[in-house]
């Protein structure tokens, strides 16, 4: 395989070395657990969480006689996801035997796809920044492909002294392999690229991305070379389970090989593994055989075919993805990029945004959930599931401020008892006697009488009109903030005798 | 007893519908015989005695009650090779060391389904890889056939031999079989007995130890055609649990057994004609050809040219999915396990210690041919091959060819020890090369005995049908049966 | 193609097949026996020929998406040589 160079080299993604410059080179392998409710070739549960063995079929386990039967959902959601990658759709992809020995994986061969996957080639936008400028970058990053293949089960080496444990409930849980190009030349686009693609399965409903129960894993391919030179020998640090990790594993990786090269050394192509506790790459044992896997069709299944309608049933129900949700944020709801691009960042945020907007203003809602709603979470170390404040109660307050019940700022204080207490909003305003006073009256006589008190600020103001603020935050102050800003502003000025 | 033991299952169906006969005393004779014989013969690795009386007792009930299934009632001997719940299931193999399962295969649940008995586990070659049931861990079958006026002991052929051997000796009155490169077929003709091959996708494997996906297939050993015909149609199936199992209603096969073969035409490949062919061999095909002009079917002659390239490339991709089948077999989760002071040696010594001599062969050579830079070469030319093959068949099938006539086997039954084949592996392996070609093409084919050989051992024919045809087969089979007359060997166990 | 004693051996590793020099010898032999055989092969033109992938021509069957099966971890571990807990157990394995 001729593996083209897409990218232009930039010095800001550098890295200074004694020597000069180096560019890191990055390729991903992601495994995506498909989002079903049984395993890709048996009616066995993919619960996360079960008791050992509690999720294993007999075919799991592979008993003598067993045979694989294909779960059609999951091949629906890898169709679905190679649509949502806007890649190429296979229609005849076969399964393949990878033949290796180790005690978590029970058949002695992983069923997997090589030589025919059921996607091929696609593309992700990654969005990188904001810079000093604030501004994002746009860069496309390359899939090389995807295909579906078995979860092994998992080996459990600290239970015994002189024994591992063996727990087959993750065994033939179904897999998204999905394989970039080596498109990639920093840890933050690495970080970038993952997130995006998080976040597309995400939108997709094909994987939970939920890596800390290990539904995603990335295996990521790292290589260091003069900015613009030939591409230089890679190592692949596996299983690495979390974004974080991803970067710092690509960090540390890049310096270690920059390290040996500047010290006149070379690069073994070798699989590494990230320790989070020291930050640091490791080389694995190294498996002599390793490498040959024997691929060959899996002669238990039959070639997997569909046409072109089954593709495009598929493609007429997918839902909106984040590239295409932003775009539409951006122009029909007159949203900023920069709001968009937070909003639609995470489809859970994006929802909840959705359904708080509908019917409402939307640029009202979304500075809603980005400076408050999230400013709250995130101040409380909670998710956007976890929000005590439901998308109808944050448009309940939008609505109160809409037809001016309420002030903005008695908004903010509306929005603390929502989240502390809960309730309906306007029922709350109408309990607390926090509606705003636009009885004209009323004002005027709060108006009067501090003019009446503050001559000397009369006269300044008169000399200088934009001091006239100073009498309206009096005026919002005696009425306890229920004033109507615009009604106080009106009659100050008209009492002060300024021209509007 | 032996008069009950000698009824075919036609007949016994007919007498115990008749209520002359109950299957706890067909069953009963089966057990006795068993006792008597099976310390020759080396037939059954199990007999489950008190679960046949078990089942017996039962269908006794279910025909009273006149709900008697297909096979209510009678006897058979199973293959090692089948899933059988909570009863020995090793493919003879020391690997699969005191392995019970937990399930039950689909062909075996299928007869229990209609009714049969189960009176044990037969013999066979280990993992059934082998042509004269020599590789079995518990031993060779012998033969209930021996050379007129000779006391030596003869292979059953394998890898079925157990079960061919059961039939012919009467200690079954059929038995389950599978034939991954002849291995229904040879036996079936070095016994008498009469075996056929279903096409590929007819039964299910499910629950059936694998020994190469692509080409295993299930079927029976019976006395005769029609036995034959009312096995296969119980052992056959649709089955959602196996991807390769075909949506096909099952026929009436019984009913096509004596049909008429009136202008059907048979074909005879001058391929199959090879060098060195005894004189014995060439005769009996040359009889079943005049038995079925005389039966009124055209012959005419046909070319298979890559005939010669079938035992080559069976040779590769048989041990290719082989090796990759019995990974399994690590010491993991069921099995034998020899101790080893880490898990590399814990499974190569157990591997070395479970597996027979000519398993590891077989497991050498597939991981050989599938490894890096050697799998263009051998694996995937021979599946290309392969498709030559079966395209030859498709040809002939296209100018109206309705079945294929060949001999059986290029040989009558040898002496256990052959010191020639133990020698050379590729000798052994010539056993198969008229039946090799069919499992490559995923064809039906029936060995039906014909005569027997100089010596007065039995010799077979093979009729190689069109994909789901077996039909046909069976109708063909019924006329060299009706020319040829049965074949039993002379009881001196 | 004929193999030698580094080869069988590898195969041998390849095929988790303990294999004493004596077996290997043996193999040798054997093996290039049944190599030499099939290398009949070489006499026959594939080229534009597919390999073959499903002997008879037919759509594969798919399962529904419903959990059917698992829950019996006394099944699953109820032959293994040694378990614990329902987990089976093997010695240690060193990453």
């Amino acid at each position: 395989m001729t593996i083209v160079d897409t990218r232009t080299p930039d010095p800001k993604r550098f890295i200074p070395g004694a020597t000069g410059d180096w560019e890191v080179v990055i390729g991903m392998e992601v495994h995506a657990q498909v989002t079903s409710k049984s395993k890709l070739f048996s009616g066995a549960s993919t619960e996360f969480g079960k008791a050992p063995n509690a999720n294993v079929s007999l075919v799991d386990a592979a008993m003598p006689g067993m045979l694989p039967v294909i779960n059609e959902e999951c091949v629906k959601q890898a169709v679905r996801t190679g649509l949502g990658l806007k890649a190429q759709i296979n229609k005849r992809s076969i399964f393949d035997r990878k033949n290796y020995f180790y005690p978590d994986l029970p058949q002695g061969y992983q069923i997997s796809q090589f030589k025919d996957p059921i996607v091929g080639e696609g593309k992700i936008v990654i969005s990188v920044g904001p810079d000093r400028k604030g501004e994002f970058e746009d860069i496309e990053i390359g899939i090389e492909r995807l295909h579906l293949e078995q979860d092994a089960g998992k080996s459990m080496h600290d239970q015994h002294p002189t024994m591992s444990y063996v727990d087959l409930n993750r065994s033939g849980v179904a897999l998204m392999e999905i394989v970039s190009k080596p498109d990639l030349r920093s840890s933050d686009e690495a970080k970038a690229y993952l997130t995006k693609l998080r976040t597309i399965l995400r939108y997709l409903g094909t994987c939970d991305g939920n890596m800390d129960e290990g539904s995603m894993r990335a295996d990521v391919n790292v290589s260091v070379r003069k900015p613009g030179g030939d591409f230089g020998t890679r190592c692949e640090i596996k299983n690495v389970n979390s974004i974080r990790f991803v970067g710092q594993s690509i960090e540390y990786e890049a310096r270690r090989q920059i390290a040996i090269l500047e010290e006149g050394g070379s690069i073994d192509q070798e699989t590494r593994l990230f320790d989070p506790g020291k930050g640091e790459t490791r080389s694995m044992r190294s498996k002599e055989d390793a490498h040959d896997y024997r691929y060959f069709p899996d002669p238990d299944l039959l070639p997997l075919e569909f046409d072109d309608a089954f593709i495009e049933e598929l493609a007429a129900h997918l839902p909106e993805l984040p590239d295409d949700k932003k775009a539409r944020l951006i122009e029909t709801v007159g949203l900023s990029v920069y709001d968009a691009s937070i909003l639609v960042s995470d489809k859970a945020i994006a929802d909840y945004f959705e359904r708080a907007a509908k019917g409402r203003d939307g640029k009202l809602v979304a500075n809603w959930v980005i400076n408050d709603l999230l400013g709250a979470l995130n101040k409380a170390g909670q998710s956007i599931e976890e929000t005590p404040v439901s998308p109808d109660q944050l448009g309940g307050i939008v609505d109160l401020i809409k037809a001016e019940v309420i002030s903005g700022k008695i908004a903010k204080d509306l929005f603390e008892i929502v989240w502390n207490e809960g309730g309906d909003p306007a029922a709350i305003v109408e309990e607390r006697g926090m509606k705003q006073v636009t009885d004209t009256g009323a004002i005027e006589k709060a108006v009067d009488e501090i003019i009446a008190a503050n001559p000397d600020q009369v006269e300044k103001a008169k000399a200088k009109p934009s001091l006239a603020g100073w009498f309206v935050g009096q005026v919002m102050k005696a009425t306890g903030g229920k004033a109507n800003p615009q009604a106080v502003n009106a009659l100050v000025k008209a009492k002060l005798g300024l021209e509007d | 007893m032996s008069e009950l033991t000698r009824l075919t299952i036609a007949e016994a169906r007919e007498k115990m519908r008749a209520r002359d006969l109950s299957s706890v005393e067909l069953t009963d004779a089966y057990l006795s015989a068993i006792d008597a014989a099976n310390p020759s013969i080396n037939a059954y690795v199990t007999v489950t005695a008190d679960k046949a009386r078990a089942m017996a007792k039962r269908s006794d009930e279910r025909m009273a009650s006149g709900e008697a299934g297909a096979l209510e009632g009678i006897p058979l001997g199973i293959k090692d090779l089948f899933a059988t719940e909570g009863v020995h299931t090793q493919a003879c193999s020391h690997i699969l060391n005191s392995f019970e399962p937990r399930y039950e295969s689909t062909v075996t649940s299928n007869l229990w389904n209609d009714g049969a008995v189960m009176l044990g586990k037969l013999n066979m070659d280990e993992f059934a890889m082998g042509s004269s049931n020599e590789t079995s861990y518990y031993g060779p079958v012998v033969n209930p056939w021996r050379v007129e006026g000779s006391n030596k002991s003869l292979v059953p052929g394998g890898s079925s031999g157990g079960s061919a051997a059961a039939v012919a000796a009467e200690l079954c009155a059929g038995a389950t079989a599978t034939d991954t490169g002849g291995s229904i077929r040879q036996p079936a003709a070095f016994t008498g007995t009469v075996g056929i091959k279903p096409t590929y996708g007819r039964c299910s494997r499910f629950g059936i130890v694998a020994f190469a996906s692509s080409l295993d297939q299930a079927g029976p050993i019976a006395r005769d055609v029609r036995d034959a015909a009312i096995m296969l149609r119980s052992m056959a199936s649709t089955d959602a649990k196996d991807t390769t199992s075909v949506d096909r209603a099952v026929p009436d096969y019984e009913a096509a057994v004596g049909r008429s073969v009136k202008g059907l035409k048979i074909g005879i490949p001058k391929e199959y004609r090879v060098d060195g062919m005894p004189g014995e061999i060439d005769a009996l095909w040359q009889q079943g050809i005049d038995w079925l002009k005389e039966a009124g079917a055209e012959i005419v002659e046909i070319s298979l040219p890559h005939t010669k390239y079938a035992l080559p490339a069976y040779y590769i991709v048989a041990p290719a999915e082989a090796s990759s089948n019995l990974a399994r077999y690590d010491g993991v989760r069921y099995g034998l396990r020899q101790q080893g002071r880490d898990i590399l040696e814990m499974y190569e010594k157990t591997r070395a210690e479970g597996f027979g001599e000519e398993v590891q062969r077989r497991i050498m050579i597939g991981t050989y041919v599938l490894s890096a830079g050697y799998y263009d070469a051998y694996y995937l030319k021979a599946q290309k091959v392969r498709t030559l093959i079966k395209r030859d068949f498709e040809t002939v099938f296209a100018d109206g060819v309705d079945a294929i006539l060949t001999p059986a086997t290029p040989s009558a039954a040898f002496e256990i020890g052959d010191a020639e084949m133990a020698a050379d592996p590729v000798k052994m392996y010539l056993n198969d090369i008229f039946t090799v070609t069919v499992n490559m093409a995923g064809l039906p084919g029936i060995a039906v005995p014909a005569g027997t050989s100089t010596d007065g051992l039995p010799l077979g024919l093979q009729l190689i049908g069109r994909p789901f045809d077996e039909e046909t087969l069976f109708a063909a089979a019924s006329v060299v049966e009706k020319a040829a007359g049965r074949f039993t060997p002379k009881r001196w166990w | 193609m004929s193999v030698d004693i580094a080869t069988v051996k590898r195969v041998a590793r390849l095929s988790r097949l303990a294999v004493s020099d004596e077996d290997a010898q043996r193999m040798v032999g054997e093996l290039n026996v049944i190599l030499g055989f099939v290398e009949q092969l070489d006499e026959v033109d594939v080229s534009g020929v597919e390999p073959m992938t499903s002997v008879i021509a037919m759509d594969m069957k798919k399962r529904a998406d419903v959990v059917t099966d698992g829950d019996k971890a006394a099944d699953i571990v109820a032959n293994a040589p040694a378990s614990e807990e329902g987990f089976f157990l093997v010695p240690k394995v060193v990453e």
